[in-house]
């Protein structure tokens, strides 16, 4: 089990949370101007990445509030704890593509 | 908010309510035992939730009427009148006397919504939302480790610090009031279970230790 470190309530077992799936997805600018297939993969189609990945969590048993969280998908090492609206805090790192901010399915896998 | 005005005798109205518990209010004294571990219910507290910034006027005016609002996760505030848990950055439950309640005659949810005006955030009545667990004696740290994974070691869970979490898998708030004793908030639809959890988790402490 994972033990998460909530920002308001501090470390906690992963049972008192709930996945909120991939962080960074931006609403589009302007919906009634995108494709039937833009809008699916803006829906639809999630990163699915081995290594660091953003993600949200809810601490739903607890304080009921949103946060970030960078997790490794392979080792669960949790790297990162973070607020909503902030940037990923490994953004500025070369190695590290996150073109998915913005297009889900334009980031390289 | 629906009305909930004083109804013509008061009485009645008391003696036509069941506790989300009261059915297990004669095995929760059976279960008991004496001088190591205690449960038992008290029922009809109320409770109003509130969500308000606490750093806005209107967390001001509603932080008079409740005696502050806790700053963090775990803090209570409040006096003798009433109890302000903290269940979120910007979301508190107010627990007090049954009596404190508008239909007996009290006014604390009229002045917490008067209190609120017209500003954001919300007062609401929830008294029937959650029952109250009192468990107490020397053995009920142990019983509630059998299903709770926070650290209840009286380090790092002091008298006076109410959390939200898990007991026996049923989300509840757990208030440690004094060095030996725990509230513990179920909402109505789980004290069922819990009452049956708790008392199925004190069985042991019946028998005579097993050296």
């Amino acid at each position: 089990m994972l033990l998460i470190s909530c920002p308001n309530c501090g470390p906690r077992d992963e049972t008192e949370f709930h996945y909120g799936g991939q962080a960074h997805v931006a609403y589009p600018e302007n919906p009634d101007a995108l494709t039937d297939r833009q809008w699916a993969e803006y829906l639809f189609y999630r990163d699915n990445t081995k290594g660091a990945f953003a993600e949200r969590w809810v601490h739903s048993t607890g304080c009921r509030q949103w946060f970030n969280m960078l997790r490794d998908t392979v080792s669960y090492d949790i790297q990162a704890i973070y607020k909503m609206g902030q940037p990923r805090p490994d953004m500025e790192r070369a190695d590290v593509n996150t073109s998915a901010a913005t297009t889900p399915e334009g980031a390289t896998k | 908010m629906a009305e909930t005005a004083t109804p013509a005798n008061p009485e009645t109205l008391r003696a036509a309510r069941r506790s989300p518990a009261s059915h297990l209010a004669p095995t929760f004294e059976s279960g008991s035992v004496a001088g190591t571990v205690a449960l038992k219910e008290i029922p009809f507290q109320t409770m109003v939730g509130i969500r308000v910034d606490r750093n806005s006027d209107a967390g001001a005016r509603l932080a008079s009427v409740t005696g502050g609002l806790p700053v963090a996760c775990g803090e209570i505030s409040g006096d003798e009148r009433a109890t302000t848990l903290w269940l979120g950055p910007d979301e508190f439950l107010v627990v007090a006397p049954e009596s404190a309640h508008d239909s007996l005659g009290g006014d604390l949810v009229r002045a917490l919504v008067e209190a609120l005006g017209d500003d954001p955030g919300q007062v609401v009545d929830l008294s029937a939302n959650r029952t109250t667990f009192e468990l107490s004696g020397i053995r009920a740290r142990d019983v509630l480790e059998k299903g709770c994974s926070l650290d209840l070691h009286p380090r790092a869970f002091r008298a006076g610090t109410a959390l939200a979490t898990e007991i026996g898998n049923i989300p509840a708030m757990l208030f440690k009031t004094g060095e030996d004793s725990f509230r513990i908030f179920p909402r109505a639809s789980f004290a069922d279970f819990l009452g049956r959890w708790l008392l199925d988790s004190m069985r042991e402490y019946a028998s005579p230790e097993v050296p």
